[in-house]
């Protein structure tokens, strides 16, 4: 092209409190050009694109390394807005738009067309009347400028989702300086004939002379729509090419391929566990868990296994979990050592001697504001009677101090809790420390199937193997079945026996923990 | 993230205390101590003060105790106090009406309020589960609609004792009903002190205390530490098996309850029963006392308690003698309301502690 | 779906149809002349409308029910007994009034709407105790500042003990001015038309507000003030106008129906009309996040002839003229009671709602 590209990104760095999520990417973009970026879930993705964004997130956590350089200026974000008021556009995975306005309304939230009257002469221009007309105008050229045909007069409440989605890209093309457009997974609501509208539009806007960064798991879209395509891991790119030099198997090698060396010789990729008995097993079950549906699952889970769930974000892994343990709504059966275990009711869960740690530490898993003692007995309390004095025939049960105390030091000490005592409350402790709190409530209830969701996110390197080491110890000592979600593929490999992959709210497929990687990148990505 | 403990050095617990404490409530705390030490010097009779507020809390003690469940199980403050105070009010009329007299009256209106109690603690337990997060607005409107309500009732449900009804209709409840002859002082005079100008009565403080130690216990048991655990966080309660609807309507019951035994208390006390109106906005004192002890919307203790209600019945007793000997002009009412809705909103615009 | 629309509808409007059933049931019992009740509720018409139009711009901006508009109320008074001190009568001394009530009511609103920003979530309770504790404030001012800090001199508005407001201050020299500015009385019914033509003025100035592009922010803040704030609309500033806009619109609301009364009940006129207020619109079939201008008029109509017919049928029915005191009172307190746990279960019923469907979907899938 010969001109100077729009967009540079050099050598950009980024931790988080000391731990390297983005480490020297370089990117280069030219006006009209439409990128691919791909890579599992944590590979920086997200972190790169916020940091282009000028996310309030990303400065609050100290800022990032290298330079931005945008038409050939270097530019420093201070907030989202400079960085649309440069022209850059983003459409994020959650909807950003008010329920009871029209689609006009929305594609021109606080850009709509004044008229000035005298009262705004008076007070501020907030007192201009707004010019309806010319609001439809607008509307009608940025949905022109889409291709795809959305009822501008429709409440957004009203829409499909899909519609909703197209009403956020109509948006961010109503703006005039826009140069740039990054869309991050847009086609993961739309459906097939959408998704097929959407690429067309995406087309049509590099025609217009509009760059796109296009996020998303379907390297199937990734291929049809985009000139190159980048694929990120762990922080790093490690690949950019032309997507006419490759193909979706490539693609897959990349995102999750890792040296083949350390760990993974050690793994078997023969099934070995084959004979043994099948202690759970679960048939056709939905989950209606926000953000990460369940469609359809059916799975056995062998007794004295750790068996792996893993999966991209989004494709109901997590709803495995919440909508057997009946904090999610669900249905289907699930059968536990022969009897059948119903669904939505966690109590019924717990007195089968399950035991969930749940992925939302915060939300779920902890009483921040209250002592150590109580996070760890309390289930075990309310459902097995533990740690109570019982007087007067049982009549009375008298919560037993010493011996929740008692319980509570000696998991502590099991599992290296770092506290000042007790009797600390649990919001004081760090991320790990918390987790292991939340594994010694569920060792508390002494299980004989425990479920353990993402036990490893947001806490630290030494931390993520004494959570592992621990789940790993409880597993061989005391012969319990586990069920381990994660996202993390390594992770799961270092732990697990056999591994389950979840695509679309369905499983894809379970294969041993040592099987080739790229088996397991097939999987992830086959019903996306 | 890196693993490290933070070490709680004992300045720091020592502020962190000063903050849990609180700006209004150290000024509250404050001005109530400089009432009492002016006292003395502007003519006003200090043991005749003291036992003022020590009678005082003796009658309102129970209803600030009211509050502690609800806040316990997350239902927020229970401005819907009025509901409960109903149903002390229909034990305490039934109980004449049926003819009992003296302190037998006091514990059949126990007895007779109990049943309304749980009725009404249920429906309005019910009801509360069913709009979750907004408690404590429907709380108040529950509470007046349900007090104009009883004020119709009042007038036509067919009371006949003399002693209640409308001298000249036949028919109707009076606003104010003395207990002369029935339970006024029922719990006051059993073991009363007197020393001087300084009185105390014994029976009703222990009856406070008995009532705010089985409430302690209760807290203790199985039950109730379910119960903080759902205030705590309802999400967590439920992954433990807990029926958290359940448990809060307990609480709200167990509010209910209170409520009626507390204005059953008030009024052996004050020496009358009050109808129609009166009720209507009893709910807002025990609300600031129990927020000026250092509860808040989520956490309360019996010590709160205690010491909301000292503080609170110490200012509304002290303002007025302290400031009419003082400037004769007597402001208590008004200072009343400034410091007790202050309290109150103090509490509602503080953020949540913890993630809920 | 438009069998559920119909459920919706009639869900909607079961307030007004009950108090129209209320109404109609007790008017004849009541035996009030038509003529009467017609001369009663274009009275009451004048002096409320304006109150509870004041009430609109909050729940617009998804403030909910706005239990503090006595604040507005209160500075009202406030500039009300200032002018009557100073002896000013007539329109002039109504003008004045408002003209001193305005900046007032900015301050209070202003107070009020930062309040209620801290307090995100619970705006209603918290703007429920805001009005007591406003109201302590106003105790403070009235019955100990004025006199001493602020100079009161008219005997028949001071206390005889030397300072602090009377009871009831007499507002003789400007009762019904405005009303009767323009006279007209059709059938013998009589019309305030100048009240009229102000009210009129003000659903205007609402209408207008709604297309200016603070009303639209506050549209948006109204219903997802996150989504707003990303759009880069300011939030707390719009909803702090939206404070101000409804305690100022109250203050002059007051002014209005206090020259239609003729006189302050100076520690109790305030007190009241919130909930009097609110109760009306709720009546007219408004609920916590939806109101418009003819709920306010559909309101004051049902609402206060069931006001002005209910203790006449009370007393007819049980020979007890309290009865129907009370019930007026009651169902004021019900109707909020009621329209404040509909909005509640609504808000869930959305939810579950929706993940029904969602479930529902799924289950096809999983059978076909």
């Amino acid at each position: 092209m010969g001109k100077a590209p729009l967009l540079e990104m050099k050598s950009i760095k980024k931790d988080f409190f000391g731990n390297q999520v983005l480490t020297d990417i370089n990117l280069t973009l030219n006006e009209g050009e439409v990128i691919g970026l791909c890579g599992e879930n944590g590979a920086g993705k997200s972190t790169l694109m916020k940091i282009l964004f000028g996310a309030d997130s990303i400065r609050e956590t100290g800022g990032f390394g290298g330079d931005i350089i945008l038409n050939g200026e270097k530019v420093s974000f201070q907030s989202p807005f400079d960085a649309i008021a440069a022209g850059i556009g983003m459409v994020h995975q959650e909807f950003s738009l008010i329920p009871g306005f029209t689609a006009t309304e929305n594609i021109l939230l606080n850009r709509e067309s004044k008229k000035k009257s005298v009262l705004s002469q008076l007070f501020s221009d907030r007192m201009d009347t707004l010019d309806r007309k010319d609001m439809d105008t607008r509307a009608d050229e940025a949905i022109q400028k889409m291709g795809v045909n959305i009822d501008k007069n429709m409440l957004t409440s009203n829409m499909p989702v899909g519609h909703k989605q197209f009403t956020e890209i109509a948006r961010e093309l109503s703006k005039e300086q826009l140069k740039l457009l990054i869309l991050d997974e847009p086609t993961a609501v739309l459906t097939e004939k959408e998704a097929e509208a959407l690429l067309d539009s995406i087309r049509g806007m590099s025609k217009r002379g509009i760059a796109v960064i296009f996020i998303t798991h379907r390297l199937g879209e990734i291929l049809s729509v985009c000139d190159r395509v980048i694929t990120m891991r762990d922080g790093y790119v490690v690949n950019e090419s032309a997507t006419k030099d490759t193909s979706v198997a490539d693609i897959t090698k990349w995102m999750v391929g890792r040296d083949v060396a350390g760990s993974d010789a050690n793994h078997v990729t023969e099934d070995l566990g084959a004979d043994k008995k099948i202690v759970m097993s679960i048939r056709k079950l939905w989950v209606d868990m926000p953000g990460e549906t369940v469609r359809n699952v059916n799975l056995d889970v062998r007794e004295g296994e750790i068996l792996g769930i893993g999966g991209l974000a989004g494709q109901g892994k997590l709803g495995i979990p919440n909508g057997v343990m009946g904090l999610y709504q669900a249905g289907g059966t699930v059968t536990f050592e022969g009897n059948d275990i119903p669904l939505n009711n966690p109590r019924k869960c717990l007195d089968s001697s399950f035991a969930f740690v749940s992925e939302d530490r915060r939300g779920v898993g902890l009483l921040l504001d209250e002592s150590l003692e109580w996070n760890i007995s309390f289930p075990a309390m309310q459902i097995q009677d533990k740690f109570l004095k019982k007087y007067l025939g049982g009549m009375i049960k008298w919560r037993d101090d010493s011996a929740i105390k008692a319980v509570t030091d000696k998991y502590i000490d099991e599992l290296k809790i770092k506290c000042t005592s007790s009797t600390q409350k649990a919001k004081e402790l760090s991320g790990g420390n918390q987790q292991k709190v939340c594994l010694a409530k569920a060792f508390a209830l002494e299980p004989k199937l425990l479920f353990v969701s993402e036990p490893t996110r947001g806490i630290d390197v030494g931390a993520k193997s004494l959570v592992l080491d621990a789940l790993k110890k409880f597993n061989k000592e005391k012969g319990v079945t586990i069920v381990m979600v994660s996202s993390e593929l390594e992770e799961l490999r270092r732990t697990c026996d056999r591994i389950a992959i979840v695509s679309g709210g369905k499983v894809a497929g379970i294969l041993p923990a040592g099987e080739q990687l790229e088996k397991f990148g097939e999987l992830m990505l086959q019903n996306c | 993230m890196s693993e490290q403990t933070t070490t709680i050095t004992f300045k720091d617990r020592a502020r962190s205390i000063a903050k849990d404490f609180g700006l209004p409530r150290l000024i509250i705390t404050g001005f109530l101590v400089l009432l009492l030490v002016v006292s003395p010097f502007v003519g006003a009779d200090l043991p005749t003060q003291i036992s003022n507020i020590i009678n005082r809390f003796s009658w309102n003690g129970i209803l600030v105790l009211a509050m502690v469940p609800m806040v316990h199980s997350g239902c927020g403050l229970n401005f819907g106090l009025p509901l409960g105070i109903i149903s002390g009010l229909l034990g305490a009329t039934l109980s004449i009406e049926l003819g009992f007299t003296g302190t037998m009256s006091f514990f059949m209106a126990i007895l007779l309020a109990t049943p309304f109690a749980l009725v009404f603690g249920s429906v309005y337990g019910w009801l509360l589960n069913k709009i979750k997060g907004g408690e404590m607005m429907i709380a108040t409107y529950v509470g007046f609609s349900s007090v104009s309500l009883m004020c119709m009732m009042w007038l036509l449900l067919p009371y006949h004792s003399p002693n209640m009804v409308w001298g000249m209709a036949g028919k109707g409840l009076r606003t104010t009903i003395s207990l002369e002859g029935y339970y006024t002082q029922a719990l006051a005079k059993i073991l009363q002190i007197n020393i001087g100008n300084l009185s105390i009565p014994t029976g009703a403080l222990i009856f406070f205390a008995l009532l705010a130690f089985l409430m302690w216990a209760f807290l203790h048991t199985k039950t109730g530490t379910a119960m903080t655990a759902v205030g705590s966080n309802p999400e967590f309660a439920r992954s433990a098996g807990i029926n958290v609807n359940k448990i809060r309507l307990i609480s709200v019951v167990m509010s209910t309850w209170l409520a009626a035994i507390g204005i059953l208390v008030y009024e052996q006390g004050f020496g009358f029963i009050q109808l129609y109106m009166a009720p209507f906005y009893m709910a807002l004192p025990a609300v600031s006392a129990i927020l000026i002890g250092g509860a808040s919307v989520n956490k309360a203790s019996i010590m709160n308690v205690i010491i909301g209600t000292i503080l609170f019945q110490g200012i509304v007793t002290m303002t007025p003698t302290v400031m009419n000997n003082m400037i004769h002009l007597d402001m208590s009412e008004v200072i009343r309301i400034i410091v007790s809705n202050g309290m109150i909103l103090y509490a509602l615009t503080r953020k949540t502690e913890g993630a809920k | 779906m438009s069998k559920n629309s119909l459920g919706d509808y009639l869900r909607r409007f079961s307030v007004p149809l009950m108090f129209l059933l209320i109404c109609a049931v007790c008017a004849p019992i009541s035996g009030l002349s038509p003529s009467y009740l017609a001369n009663e509720i274009v009275t009451r018409m004048g002096r409320n409308a304006f109150l509870i139009l004041s009430l609109l711009i909050p729940i617009m901006a998804g403030m909910g029910l706005n239990f503090s508009m006595t604040l507005g109320a209160m500075a009202g008074e406030i500039g009300l007994i200032l002018v009557c001190d100073w002896q000013i009568v007539g329109i002039p001394g109504m003008v004045l009034a408002m003209i001193i009530s305005i900046p007032i009511s900015a301050l209070l609103g202003l107070f009020c709407g930062k309040v209620l920003n801290m307090a995100k979530g619970r705006e209603m309770i918290t703007s429920y105790i805001i009005s007591f504790f406003i109201n302590g404030i106003y105790q403070l001012v009235v019955l100990y500042l004025m006199g001493p800090v602020i100079p009161i001199k008219h005997g028949t508005i001071k206390l005889p003990r030397g300072y602090g407001v009377r009871n009831t201050v007499s507002l003789l020299s400007m009762r019904q001015k405005l009303d009767n500015l323009i006279p007209l009385t059709i059938a013998g019914v009589k019309i305030p038309v100048a009240t009229f033509i102000i009210v009129f003025l003000l659903c205007l100035v609402i209408i207008w507000f709604r297309k200016t592009k603070l009303g639209q922010d506050m549209r948006a803040v109204g219903q997802d003030m996150e989504v707003a704030r990303d759009a880069g609309i300011d939030v707390e500033r719009t909803r702090i106008i939206s404070m101000v806009l409804s305690t100022v619109f109250a203050g002059i609301g007051m002014i209005i129906y206090l020259q239609n009364m003729g006189n302050i009940a100076t520690y109790s006129s305030h007190s009241q009309i919130g909930m009097f207020c609110i109760a009306a619109l709720l009546v007219g079939g408004a609920s916590v996040d939806k109101a418009s201008i003819g709920n306010v008029f559909l309101g004051i109509i049902l609402f206060h002839t069931m006001f002005i017919v209910a203790p006449k049928a009370g007393t007819v029915i049980t020979g007890d003229s309290m009865i129907g005191e009370y019930f007026r009172v009651f169902v004021s307190y019900a109707v909020i009671t009621v329209a404040l746990i509909m909005y509640e279960t609504n808000k869930r019923k959305n939810k579950s709602k929706e993940s029904q469907q969602l479930a529902l979907s799924q289950e096809e899938e999983v059978n076909g």
